[in-house]
């Protein structure tokens, strides 16, 4: 079974699994990273959203094979106190209800703002357009990314 | 199990030096969970726990799907046992031998029907025997007394003692027969938001759902149904699955074929694998043909679900008719999170930790399949990845047990969201005959309303299935001579309780049935409803208060029209005014404004997101939701093909609380039946067309 090299979270973790092995099974069932969720495992919905090397990426159609050695953030890994300002501004909105979608939701906003200090509601719609949620927390989501942003100047 | 208890007979007292004084409140069944069909239920309990050292934890006997009940249900019981809210702590309620009534949490009955009450009466209780024992070390009265933050004080002799240092004295007063209640002037936290309890940690992602549980030694699994529904599985193959790395072990269980593995990845690759033939059974209906069998039920009567006066000889009296048939389509729950469970079945005892919404349920099944007895077999509920009436069954669970009886070691059974998607309760697609009889000024003098459904509940061809009718025998519109019957039709997909249940469906027609009526009338819909609301102050009064805000009768951006609608559910008023253009065929949603009466609230906060997720809900299915039969087989599978509303197609909703301190009624469910009926009612302000079915098609939408 080939060997890879995973660099999630600043951590280096090495392990022995089937190449074409999905980055969220390696990190929910080898890791215990169980904050990074599946939903749809087709990339349609987001929930299984983290960070390669920066950018928003669906871990469920993400091959391990395809990020030996690059960075990985987890939402773990976006803060350990809940400091990112995604993650303050979530929590002063009330944003989640079930919250099984906000892991995807958070580290989507994370990277939009990372790329955009400053987004409009057409950025918010296009980067977050396929993040899927069941309970209907868009508009708080909305408000959250706002606030975040105001809160980062 | 049913009983009706005086709730004297259910406060017991105990104490025993050290653990301090617990105060156990079962709480009695009071009236059958009419929304959501669960029979022979008790209502839920509540344990207040306070130790010596002023720890009080409160016992959450509700599943937690996003509702809030982590925050709402503990602070009404801190609200009458004056405790800091911030400070207490919350005991999620395993399903094993302790007696706390129904542990179902459906039918936005959390709050509402006698337990809002309970939930009080509860921490009155506490708080009362916790100032007779202050009052006592004292010497003086305990009127004298006062409460605050877990101590009793008596101001004049500038005296105090925490809760913790009169656990064991409290134990030895006698339980209040009626403890005082708050006058809700009173009300520290109820009525106001406070920070939810259980935000920070799913922010962090550090919430425990069911799909995360991680035990020692632990499998995964997965399990492939029979795609056609009645279907069983002939023969299988397995030799390619087992190539599969880290696939053990395939085998059948009751309701498919389960593949255990080492992880989840390698389950559902073992799974594609896997060479089936199935039995497909004699179930190999489209849903045209579907449509069709409705249609030959609805010639014949039903089972009478109202009278009031006689439909046919007013009928004839009548200056004008109208009728119409009206469909909805069969609507899967996709929650976000997949059904799963993880089941560890030893020689002599069963642990589940399950996403459930019945964990008794869950008991009941696994005692049913292990043979075990009740305090052999214990269900940890979980954190769910939204509920909405799927995870009140155990069809999930009973995947799960049935594989860990055939494992020695712990396994977690995750389905696909494919498998989740066409093995579904769905809520049920139905066909409606409806008519109408007006007088010479367009006054609606007979309503005749026939449903055609497969029931929620079984019983038999001559049962009246109410799920299958609430939204529609209880009208609320003062028309003299009202008819409404229904007819059962019984086919092999499985239909189940979904979000507001009966009045998703019916309320469609009914709202979309009187708007029609008012336009025949030449009559504006909102004042039509009016004059017929003239009896029901509280539908009245959202309608009004919605009619109000959303600026309705005023001039509109050109292209834009409004819509209206009104119901009565789950104890609840909700009436919503929808704003929409047509835009290239397309159906553009500007905003929705919402009035709510739901009673006393509890959390503004969670009512307020509750409401706009249940506006959102409601148009998904407007919009998109649809579950199409294909020989037998759900041809959707995933969000590709039964989508979901975005970001990008939220509208504004705005949502305005009816300020009363009523009894509280349900907050979950009542704001998703009026969004379909506002926007198509809009739509035909804006076409002329009236939409009949749903959902909305472009076809639908031309002028």
């Amino acid at each position: 079974m080939p060997k890879f090299t995973l660099r999630i979270n600043k951590k280096t973790h090495r392990i022995n699994i089937d190449a074409d092995t999905p980055l969220l099974w390696v990190l929910r069932d080898e890791l215990g990273y169980t904050g990074t969720k599946y939903g749809c495992g087709r990339g349609f919905c987001g929930a299984c959203t983290i960070h390669v090397d920066g950018e928003a990426t669906r871990s469920c159609m993400t091959a391990v094979d395809n990020v030996d050695g690059a960075e990985i953030t987890t939402i773990e890994g976006l803060s350990i106190d809940n400091s990112h300002p995604i993650q303050k501004s979530w929590i002063s909105e009330e944003v989640p209800q079930c919250g099984y979608c906000q892991p995807g939701q958070i580290m989507t906003a994370a990277a939009l703002l990372d790329r955009n200090a400053d987004p409009d509601d057409e950025d918010i719609d296009s980067a977050m357009k396929m993040n899927l949620c069941r309970c209907g927390t868009y508009d708080r989501i909305r408000k959250a990314i706002h606030l975040a942003a105001k809160e980062q100047k | 199990m049913s009983q009706d208890f005086s709730r004297r007979d259910f406060l017991k007292v105990s104490s025993a030096v050290g653990v301090g004084l617990v105060i156990s409140v079962a709480l009695p069944y009071k009236e059958r969970l009419v929304a959501a069909g669960v029979e022979n239920s008790f209502e839920p309990n509540v344990w207040i726990k306070i130790s010596p050292d002023n720890k009080v934890v409160i016992t959450l006997a509700k599943s937690e799907m996003g509702q809030g009940v982590k925050t709402s249900l503990p602070m009404i019981v801190a609200e009458e046992l004056d405790v800091d809210l911030q400070k207490i702590n919350i005991l999620q309620a395993d399903a094993h031998t302790n007696n706390y009534g129904s542990m179902m949490t459906v039918g936005s009955r959390s709050v509402r029907g006698g337990a809002w009450l309970r939930l009080r009466e509860a921490g009155a209780t506490a708080r009362e025997m916790l100032v007779s024992a202050a009052a006592k070390r004292w010497g003086v009265r305990p009127e004298s007394c006062r409460t605050e933050n877990g101590s009793v004080f008596h101001d004049s002799s500038k005296r105090s003692l925490t809760y913790g240092t009169l656990t064991v004295d409290a134990a030895t007063f006698k339980v209040p027969k009626k403890p005082q209640l708050k006058d809700p002037s009173q009300f520290r936290y109820i009525g106001k938001s406070t920070v939810l309890i259980d935000t920070p940690e799913k922010v962090s992602g550090k919430t425990i759902y069911g799909i995360d549980v991680r035990l020692p030694s632990m499998l995964y699994a997965t399990v492939v149904h029979p795609p056609v529904f009645g279907a069983s599985v002939k023969s299988f193959n397995d030799r390619e699955a087992k190539k599969v790395p880290g696939v053990k072990k395939v085998f059948k269980v009751s309701l498919g074929l389960a593949v255990v593995a080492k992880n989840t990845w390698s389950a559902f690759k073992g799974a594609k694998a896997l060479e089936i033939k199935w039995d497909n059974g004699n179930f190999n209906m489209d849903s045209n043909d579907i449509s069709k069998s409705f249609q030959d039920l609805a010639r014949k009567k039903g089972v009478v679900a109202r009278e009031d006066g006689d439909v046919e000889k007013a009928m004839k009296k009548a200056k004008k008719h109208m009728e119409a048939i009206y469909e909805v389509p069969y609507l899967a729950h996709a929650t976000m999170e997949p059904m799963n469970c993880t089941a560890h079945v030893l020689k002599d005892y069963c642990e589940l930790w399950a996403p459930t919404q019945n964990p008794q349920g869950a008991q009941r099944k696994a005692m049913q399949l292990t043979g075990f007895s009740k305090d052999k077999v214990k269900v940890h509920v979980t954190q769910l990845g939204c509920g909405l009436g799927r995870r009140s069954r155990s069809d999930f669970i009973q995947d799960s047990v049935e594989i860990a009886m055939n494992v020695d070691v712990p396994v977690k059974l995750i389905w696909t969201r494919e498998e989740d998607m066409q093995h579904d309760f769905y809520r049920p697609s139905t066909y409606n005959l409806i008519e109408a009889g007006l007088d010479e000024a367009g006054k609606p003098l007979a309503w005749n309303h026939r449903v055609v459904a497969s029931p929620l509940r079984g019983g038999s061809a001559n049962t009246l299935d109410r799920s299958a009718v609430d939204g529609a025998s209880n009208l609320p519109y003062d028309i003299p001579n009202i008819y409404v019957d229904y007819c059962r039709s019984d086919l092999a997909v499985p239909v189940g309780y979904w979000r507001s249940v009966g009045p998703s469906q019916n309320t469609f027609i009914t709202e979309s049935f009187i708007d029609e009526i008012a336009y025949a009338a030449e009559k504006d819909p909102f004042e039509y409803r009016k004059k017929l609301l003239k009896n029901h102050p509280r539908l009245l009064n959202v309608l009004e208060l919605a009619a109000e805000k959303s600026g309705w009768g005023k001039k509109l951006l050109a292209g834009h029209t409004m819509g209206i609608a009104v119901v009565e559910d789950k104890g609840s008023a909700c009436a919503q005014v929808a704003e929409i253009s047509i835009e290239q065929s397309q159906v553009q949603i500007h905003r929705i404004v919402c009035a709510l009466d739901c009673g006393q609230v509890i959390h503004p906060g969670i009512v307020e997101s509750q409401t706009v997720g249940s506006v959102v809900f409601g148009l998904t299915a407007a919009l998109y939701g649809e579950i199409n039969i294909k020989e037998g087989r759900v041809v959707q599978s995933n969000f590709h093909d039964y989508p979901l509303l975005g970001i990008h197609e939220m509208p504004d909703v705005e949502v305005y609380l009816v300020d009363s301190n009523d009894e509280p009624g349900g907050a979950g469910e009542p704001a998703v039946p009026p969004v379909a009926p506002a926007v198509t009612n809009a739509i035909f302000a804006a076409t002329g067309k009236r939409i009949r079915s749903l959902p909305i098609k472009s076809k639908d939408l031309k002028v």
